[in-house]
C-alpha cells in the first residue's frame, strides 16, 4: 500500500509542473484502459446476455447487450436436457475436498520443512520443488492406472487422487513460516512445556491464516477449473464435473447456442461472484507465485 | 514431526510414483491388452519422430505457445505500466479486476463465449468484418485460422496473470530511479523503455517461461474451440496433450503415450533451465 501512496504522490507533483498536458495524457490513458477493460469482459457479458435471448434475437446484428425480450426458456431447457445441477454438485464436492486436503498437507509439510533442520528434510524439499516443475499432464496416465487399480474411476475419490497435494502450496507455506514465525516464539513455547502438536495448532496455524486463506482460494479454483484429469477419470454422465459435462454437451449436434450460453452462464455467474468477493485473497496468492525467484 | 509422514506418503504416491512410472513406461512397449511389457529402449522415441500426427501436434503446440507469448508479453507490460501509472485513479481496481477475470473463470464456459464470437454464421466477428466489407471467414474450420483463434483465446486468459505479476514488479521498482530519469529530462515513454523494461527483465523472463509452459500444456481450449459439430473433438487442431491421450486411451498404446509425455517434460525442463541460466547470468553481470 505504501508503494501506491508513493507513486500517487509522484504523479501529483508532476501534475503541478505541467498540469494541462499531464492531465490530458492521464485522461487519454484512462479512456484507453477503460475501453480495454470493457473489451476483456465483453465476451463474458455477451455470454450471459445470450443466455436470456430468444432464438430470433440471437441472430440479430448488432448483437444486443440487454436482451429485448428476456426469457428463461434456455435455462429451463438446459436443466431438462442435462444433469447440470449434478455436475455442479460434483465439481463443488471435488473442489472443496481438494482444497481441504491441499491446505492440510501444505500446512503440515510447509511447517515441518521450514522449522526442523535435518539433511533428509532438505533433500525432500528439493524433490518437492523439482516435482513442482513437472506439468500434471506428464504423469496423469500412470495416475489414471493407479485410480483404476483402486477401483475409484468415475467417483469423487478418483478425481481427488490427482489433487491431494500441491507442490507449490508446500513451498508457499514453507516460505511463509520462515518469514513470519520466529524460532524464538516456538522455543519459548517449548520451554513453557507446550507439546509439538499444541504449538502447531495454537501458535503456527493462527499465524498462517492469511497464507492458508490465499492457498485455499488458489486450490479451490484449480480444482474447479480442472479439465484434462476429470476428462479421463470420469466417463459416465452422472459423474462428470461441470467443465467436462459442458465440453461434451457442446459437441453434441442438437445443441443450440441459447442453451449452451445458459449452461455456461449458470457456471460463470457464481464463480465470478466468488472471485470478486475473494479478489484480495486471490490476487495475493497469485502475486506470491510471482515472487518465486 | 510424525504428522509429516502421511503427507510424504501421499506425495510419493500421487506425484513421485506416477512421474517415475511415466519415465519407465516410455522405454517399454505396453499396449494395455498385452500382459507383458517388453523393454524396447528408445524405440518409442524413434517412432515418435516419424509419426506424422505427433509432429503435427508438436508443431501446432509450439506455434500456439510462442504465439501466446508474442501477444501476451508486450501487451501485458504495456497495460501493467498504464495501470500502474494510474494507481491513483478511481478506476484502477476496476481495470485490475476486468483484466484478471478471464484468468479465473472456468475455461470451458469462457471458451464457449469465444466459440460464438468466432462462429462462421452466427458470430459477431464475421458480422463485424462484413460490415467493413471483408468477406466472412470460416474461423473455426480452417486449420490456420483455428490456430489463431486458439492463440487469441489463450492470450485472453494468460494476460491477466501476466499483468498482475508485472504490477507487483512495477510496485517494487525504486521510485528514486524514475525521479532521477525525470530530472535528466526523460519523458514518460523514455522512462518506460529505458528504465522500467530493463529493470523488469527478471519478471519478463519468469512470466515468459510460465506462459510458454502453460502454452505447451494447452488442451481444453483446443478441445472446445476446434471440435466440430459432428462431435469429433479436436481433430482440427491437434495438440500434444490431445495426441497423448488419444494414443493412450483410444489406441491403447500406453508406453508410446508415456514417451510423448517425456517429450513434453523435456520441453518444460529445457525452458525452466533456460530461465535459471539467464537469471544466474544476470546476477553475475
Amino acid at each position: 500500500m505504501t508503494a501506491v501512496d508513493a507513486t500517487g504522490k509522484v504523479s501529483v507533483s508532476a501534475a503541478e509542473e505541467i498540469p494541462a498536458r499531464e492531465r490530458l495524457i492521464n485522461l487519454a490513458i484512462d479512456v484507453f484502459l477503460f475501453a480495454f477493460s470493457l473489451l476483456m469482459i465483453l465476451p463474458l457479458v455477451f455470454l450471459v446476455s445470450n443466455a436470456f435471448k430468444t432464438p430470433q434475437e440471437l441472430l440479430a446484428w448488432p448483437p444486443t447487450i440487454i436482451p429485448a425480450e428476456p426469457t428463461v426458456e434456455n435455462f429451463r431447457a438446459v436443466l431438462a436436457d442435462t444433469p447440470l445441477a449434478r455436475w455442479i454438485f460434483n465439481s463443488l464436492t471435488f473442489a472443496v475436498l481438494s482444497t481441504l486436503s491441499i491446505v492440510a498437507t501444505s500446512a503440515i509439510s510447509g511447517y515441518v520443512l521450514a522449522k526442523f533442520r535435518f539433511r533428509t528434510l532438505s533433500v525432500i524439499f528439493v524433490i518437492i520443488l523439482a516435482t513442482a516443475i513437472v506439468p500434471f499432464e506428464v504423469y496423469m496416465i500412470p495416475l489414471y492406472f493407479q485410480a483404476q487399480a483402486l477401483g475409484i474411476l468415475n467417483s469423487t475419490w478418483g478425481l481427488l487422487l490427482g489433487y491431494l497435494v500441491m507442490s507449490f502450496g508446500i513451498f508457499l507455506i514453507r516460505q511463509n513460516v520462515m518469514h513470519s514465525i520466529p524460532d524464538e516464539l516456538l522455543e519459548a513455547a517449548r520451554i513453557d512445556g507446550a507439546g509439538e502438536f499444541w504449538i502447531f495448532w495454537a501458535i503456527v496455524l493462527p499465524l498462517l491464516r492469511g497464507a492458508l486463506g490465499a492457498l485455499a482460494v488458489l486450490a479451490f479454483f484449480q480444482a474447479w477449473t480442472a479439465f484434462a484429469w476429470p476428462m479421463i477419470v470420469t466417463t459416465t454422465r452422472e459423474t462428470y464435473t461441470i467443465e467436462v459435462g459442458l465440453a461434451l454437451f457442446q459437441t453434441g449436434f442438437t445443441v443450440d447456442l441459447g442453451r449452451l450460453s445458459a449452461a455456461s452462464a449458470t457456471v460463470l455467474i457464481p464463480s465470478i461472484t466468488l472471485f470478486v468477493i475473494l479478489r484480495r485473497n486471490f490476487v495475493q496468492s497469485v502475486a506470491a507465485t510471482g515472487l518465486k525467484e | 514431526m510424525l504428522a509429516f509422514l502421511p503427507t510424504l506418503a501421499i506425495f510419493a504416491w500421487v506425484r513421485i510414483y506416477p512421474i517415475t512410472e511415466t519415465l519407465r513406461l516410455s522405454l517399454h512397449k505396453w499396449d494395455i491388452l498385452s500382459k507383458n511389457k517388453p523393454f524396447i529402449g528408445l524405440d518409442n522415441f524413434r517412432e515418435l519422430f516419424h509419426d506424422r500426427l505427433f509432429l503435427d501436434a508438436l508443431v501446432n503446440t509450439s506455434i500456439i505457445a510462442f504465439g501466446v507469448l508474442a501477444v501476451t508479453i508486450p501487451l501485458a507490460i504495456t497495460i501493467a505500466a498504464l495501470i500502474h501509472h494510474r494507481t491513483a485513479s478511481r478506476f484502477s481496481g476496476f481495470y485490475e479486476t476486468a483484466v484478471f477475470i478471464p484468468h479465473v473463470v472456468s475455461l470451458v464456459p469462457a471458451a464457449m463465449a469465444w466459440k460464438w464470437i468466432f462462429d462462421a454464421k452466427l458470430g459477431p466477428l464475421n458480422a463485424l468484418l462484413q460490415y467493413f466489407g471483408v468477406p466472412a471467414q470460416p474461423w473455426l474450420f480452417d486449420p490456420v485460422l483455428s490456430v489463431i483463434c486458439i492463440i487469441v483465446l489463450c492470450s485472453w486468459q494468460a494476460l491477466g496473470y501476466a499483468v498482475l505479476i508485472y504490477l507487483v514488479g512495477f510496485k517494487s521498482l525504486p521510485v528514486s530511479l524514475f525521479e532521477a530519469a525525470k530530472l535528466d529530462g526523460a519523458g514518460g515513454i523514455q522512462r518506460f523503455w529505458y528504465v522500467s523494461i530493463p529493470l523488469l527483465k527478471p519478471i519478463t523472463l519468469y512470466v515468459s517461461v510460465v506462459t510458454l509452459i502453460s502454452g505447451f500444456n494447452v488442451y481444453a481450449q483446443a478441445f472446445v474451440l476446434a471440435s466440430d459439430s459432428q462431435g469429433a473433438p479436436g481433430r482440427l487442431v491437434r495438440v500434444l496433450v490431445l495426441d497423448m491421450l488419444e494414443n493412450s486411451f483410444r489406441n491403447y498404446r500406453v508406453g508410446y503415450a508415456a514417451s510423448e509425455a517425456v517429450v513434453l517434460l523435456a520441453i518444460v525442463l529445457v525452458l525452466t533451465l533456460i530461465q535459471f541460466g539467464l537469471l544466474r547470468e544476470k546476477g553475475r553481470a
